[in-house]
């Protein structure tokens, strides 16, 4: 459209480069703290200009943060849950659209609950199930009298347990149980038109095979979407991990997690003062796989997120 | 009410050219009517005018005012959409008079004029409603009133009656006609209906991949086509074109498959000896008992009025049509009389049209 | 919307949800049941058996001073970031929809903050507002009072308000860019052949039709401030100084996990749900209005 407007131009220009300022100016300083001594950090002055200490900052945080580990845990954490999301929200929704069954509105809405309550506000008894899978059987067993019963007739004591904690599928299970994408596809499926699954099915194809080789092809842009925004919100998970891993020696925990252990709070160590540096190099390090994810899969990214959402 | 000049106007969308140094000159008050197929660049052709495209070259001048760098706003153009771009969070009334509260009128003022456009049209019991909740033709009413009330220099109507049902869109032709006979405003019409263009226009423009092939009247563009593709894309069915050769020795057409009908070398004084392309309409040849083009039909459709005799002529198809009520057997060979002033020629290279007699 | 064509084994229909119905019976009903009835008893949860008490525990955190001021604070909270993301993601999404040259590479750069991970983004800022070396340091080396986030309420306040909104601006900046992308051209062009300048399009073309995109996105941002902020205050401020950031549902997890107060953190994870399930609730209203308008 031919517009002469040079000074809202210049105005919408400054609007934007200040908008770049905001995001790029945290950035930059955290990139600027990276690369300075301790020494050089805790002048109480504002740094900005790079020094020559970004190698060694990001060995020390990589040792300090055992980041290898760490982000070997985050990395599997992510796929497992931006996988598992992925599978399990187009059987369901595949079992949900393309059959009929007693109960399948009670299914449908069962699932879609979840959408109203994040894992946060159920934090106390979730963490409670991830300590024994088991307990909510255990309990309805319990509470039926089948455990007493049991006892009675084969002298059994059933004691059923299955701790989560401290292992990857405690850390993906609970984050995979909502209707996320379940709801994406859905929605998907249902704009495949009806003719599709005719044609398929006189051309001899049964529900497997129409899955997998005609509904899985069409939603691949969805699946790359979905898998995208799973794997960011999975890497971003900061409470469920920091419950869920309390063996630290050991299992560890998530490269998100550990990066407050690199810059220790009040509670933690008293006031002192943190490594800024090594806290600065360990930020860098753990801001960067979701980074280049977002860099290289935009279009996905955004197009998921806004799926998702709605 | 203003005259539109275009002077060698180009567009380029990065290094496509989609419009190639476009020539016209519409007269105040006229009515024409862009025709072509899609993608030849009509629409871009029509927001040039209106400013929604900047022009990569040449001069667009509205009145005696050249508009190159004016914004839309400027131009005193008011254009009709194809999908209507009605605002859907405003009323019928707030849609055409939004102009109007632009402009800074006042309340009065503009109801004023909102209903006297809205009775010209028939708007008036749905003043209070939001375009979701009109018909395909309200909506469309709705887009020419608000068109309509700011009294422009000019109307675009960039293919707006594509969105409606068959009737409707006889309806709303007739109207528009009407209309600009009213209101006598200059107005361009984009269309690939050709029907369309026949009814609504003085003048036809026909556009084929950003360059003009012809412009004028619709029965120019019917019986004076300026080119092959003007003649194949304007009537229904097209013109029949088969390639010929000129023979001015024996005064004879010869045509692909070894058969010949006699020239009438007065009527046809330019003429050159040798390839050319004979052209005749369906309804121009007349079927004889003996002495015309053989064709051989092979398939035949009823259209109510007359009937369509599809047939060959050695590779080439050709169309012939005969009374509704008439029959013919399908498969027998008929021999076809083509008059000497229904004959058109053309360039077998270039596709111009060659002139008859000077 | 229903399928006309589907399978006829009903029953393999029911093998491809149950794994879902599995994982959200065992982690989402469940839990969610396990703290409704923790709410209403007392007793912790590995120990002997449970004592009904019926609203007992509500009454208690409702009587507790440092509860409402935890609700008091995660308002706040809330209405701030909600406030100055949003405000902050419009401004710049009308202006990349304007399309300038070279808009798409200011829109790449606005995207970032969403990608970059909370703690980090709120370990980041805490070094950025650090007195001893941040932006504020040679300030606060001449005024020591003017900025000391570790022992002053509002400071700390401020920060957790300022970080959590850098990055949340990004996302309002994403789904205010669709919405106005989504407005046809050729409404924006009809308008601006009717006579409307550029601002006068943004007032009164452009926003009114994302009205419906401005409520999901204030919804949306309300609760996702009670969810996601736990990993920014837990990094930035522990809640502290004082209990001066101590939002819900860091105060759920330090109540449940460090003082291992039970029914007192399902009662506050029920009353949090609650306040979830009404917002969510005139969220699916305004959806429907959304689908309205298209
Ligand atoms: N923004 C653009 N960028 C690049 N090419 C474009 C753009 N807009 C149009 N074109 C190209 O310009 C050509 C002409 O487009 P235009 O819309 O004018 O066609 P049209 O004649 O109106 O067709 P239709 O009848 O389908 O509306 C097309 O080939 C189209 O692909
Ligand atoms: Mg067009």
């Amino acid at each position: 459209m031919i517009e002469r407007t040079p000074l809202l131009n210049l105005a919408t220009y400054a609007v934007m480069f200040i908008g770049a300022l905001v995001v790029f100016v945290p950035l930059w300083l955290v990139f600027v703290g990276a690369t300075l001594t301790v020494r050089e950090i805790n002048t109480p002055e504002l740094h900005y200009i790079t020094g020559s200490h970004l190698f060694e900052n990001l060995q020390a945080a990589w040792a300090r943060g055992n980041l290898g580990g760490r982000l070997l845990n985050s990395l599997i954490m992510s796929l497992g849950v931006a996988t598992g999301k992925v599978v399990m929200s187009a059987l369901t929704a595949f079992g949900l659209v393309y059959f009929r069954f007693p109960g399948r509105m009670l299914a449908f809405w069962l699932i879609f609950i979840t959408l109203m309550l994040p894992l946060e506000v159920r934090i106390v008894p979730t963490y409670a199930v991830a300590a024994n899978a088991l307990w909510p059987f255990q309990s309805m067993l319990d509470v039926s009298g089948l455990t007493g019963l049991i006892q009675m007739l084969s002298g059994i004591q059933i004691g059923l347990e299955w701790n989560l904690l401290n292992s990857y599928t405690g850390l993906v299970l609970p984050l995979i149980a909502t209707a996320t994408g379940t709801f994406l596809y859905r929605q998907f499926f249902l704009t495949v038109p009806d003719e599709l699954l005719e044609a398929a099915r006189m051309d001899g194809a049964g529900p497997f095979r129409f899955l997998v080789e005609f509904l899985m092809p069409l939603s691949r842009t969805n699946m790359a979407a979905l898998f995208t925004i799973m794997f960011l919100y999975a890497w971003n998970q900061y409470l469920w991990p920091l419950l869920a891993t309390p063996d630290r020696a050991g299992f560890g925990t998530t490269a998100v997690v550990e990066l407050k252990l690199l810059a220790p709070t009040v509670s933690t160590n008293g006031g002192g003062t943190p490594d800024w540096n090594v806290a600065m190099a360990g930020c860098l390090i753990v801001m960067l796989p979701p980074l280049l994810l977002v860099a290289f899969m935009q279009r996905y990214f955004v197009r998921g997120l806004i799926a998702t959402e709605k | 009410m203003a005259a539109v000049t275009l002077k060698s106007v180009k567009k380029n969308y990065g290094t496509t050219t989609v419009v190639h140094g476009v020539d016209l000159h519409i007269e105040a008050g006229e009515f024409v009517v862009i025709l072509g197929p899609s993608g030849c660049g009509k629409s871009t052709l029509l927001r040039m005018i209106a400013g929604l495209e900047a022009i990569t070259d040449g001069e667009i001048s509205i009145g005696d005012k050249i508009v190159n760098e004016l914004e839309p706003r400027e131009r005193g153009c008011a254009m009709v959409f194809q999908n209507y771009a009605l605002y859907p969070h405003m009323t019928v009334s707030e849609n055409i008079g939004y102009a109007l509260k632009v402009a800074g009128l006042a309340k009065a003022d503009r109801m004023a004029r909102i209903s006297a456009v809205a009775n010209m049209l028939g708007l008036a019991d749905f003043l209070d409603r939001k375009p979701m909740q009109l018909s395909g033709g309200q909506r469309q009413r709705v887009a020419m009133g608000r068109a309509m009330i700011r009294e422009p220099d000019v109307f675009l109507y960039d293919e707006p009656l594509s969105n409606l049902d068959a009737r409707l869109r006889v309806a709303m032709r007739i109207e528009i006609r009407k209309l600009h006979q009213r209101l006598g405003t200059t107005s361009l019409f984009v269309t690939h209906d050709q029907v369309e263009a026949m009814t609504l226009a003085d003048r036809i423009v026909v556009m084929n991949k950003g360059q003009i092939e012809q412009v004028g009247s619709p029965d120019d563009v019917y019986h004076r086509p300026a080119s092959t593709y003007v003649a194949g894309f304007v009537g229904s069915p097209g013109l029949n074109l088969l390639s010929v050769i000129i023979d001015r020795a024996s005064q004879q057409i010869r045509f692909k498959d070894g058969q010949a009908i006699a020239l009438d070398s007065t009527h046809w004084p330019h003429l050159p000896e040798g390839p050319v392309t004979l052209g005749f309409r369906a309804e121009q040849a007349a079927i004889v008992s003996e002495g015309g083009l053989t064709i051989s039909p092979h398939f035949s459709e009823a259209l109510g009025p007359s009937r369509l005799l599809h047939g060959t002529v050695g590779a080439e198809q050709a169309v012939i049509s005969i009374g509704g009520t008439q029959h013919y057997a399908d498969d027998a060979p008929l021999q076809a009389e083509i008059p000497s002033n229904a004959m058109h020629f053309f360039d077998p290279v270039n596709g111009r049209r060659i002139l008859p007699l000077p | 919307m229903e399928k006309r064509a589907t399978f006829s084994m009903g029953w393999l229909g029911f093998a491809f949800i149950l794994p879902q119905i599995l994982l959200v019976f065992t982690f989402f009903y469940w839990p969610t049941g396990a703290a409704m009835y923790w709410a209403f008893t007392l007793e912790r949860p590995w120990g002997g058996g449970n004592e009904w008490v019926g609203f007992d525990n509500f009454r208690q955190i409702f009587a507790d001073r440092a509860y409402w001021g935890s609700i008091i604070r995660s308002l706040m909270f809330a209405a701030s970031t909600a406030i100055l993301s949003m405000a902050f993601g419009l401004l710049l999404a009308v202006a990349c929809d304007r399309g300038l040259k070279g808009y798409q590479a200011f829109r790449t750069i606005f995207v970032w903050p969403y990608a970059v991970v909370a703690p980090a983004a709120a370990l980041a800022f805490r070094f950025i507002f650090a007195p001893e070396a941040g932006i504020f340091a040679s300030l606060v080396k001449a005024y020591p009072e003017f900025w000391n986030p570790a022992q002053n309420g509002y400071h700390a306040m401020a920060m957790i308000i300022i970080c959590y909104s850098w990055k949340y601006a990004a996302y309002c900046f994403i789904f205010f860019l669709a919405a106005l992308q989504a407005i046809p051209r050729s409404v924006i062009e009809a308008s601006a052949l009717d006579g409307a300048g550029v601002l006068r399009r943004v007032f009164d073309i452009q926003l009114p039709l994302i009205t419906p995109t401005f409520f999901f996105m204030l919804v949306i941002s309300i609760t996702d401030s009670f969810q996601d902020s736990f990993g920014i205050v837990d990094v930035m401020t522990d809640g502290g100084p004082g209990k001066a950031t101590e939002l819900l549902v860091y105060k759920i997890y330090f109540d449940g996990f460090r003082g291992l107060d039970y029914s007192g953190a399902a009662a506050q994870s029920i009353v949090l749900m609650l306040i979830m399930m009404v917002l969510t609730f005139f969220q699916f209203r305004y959806i429907e209005r959304r689908v309205h308008y298209s």
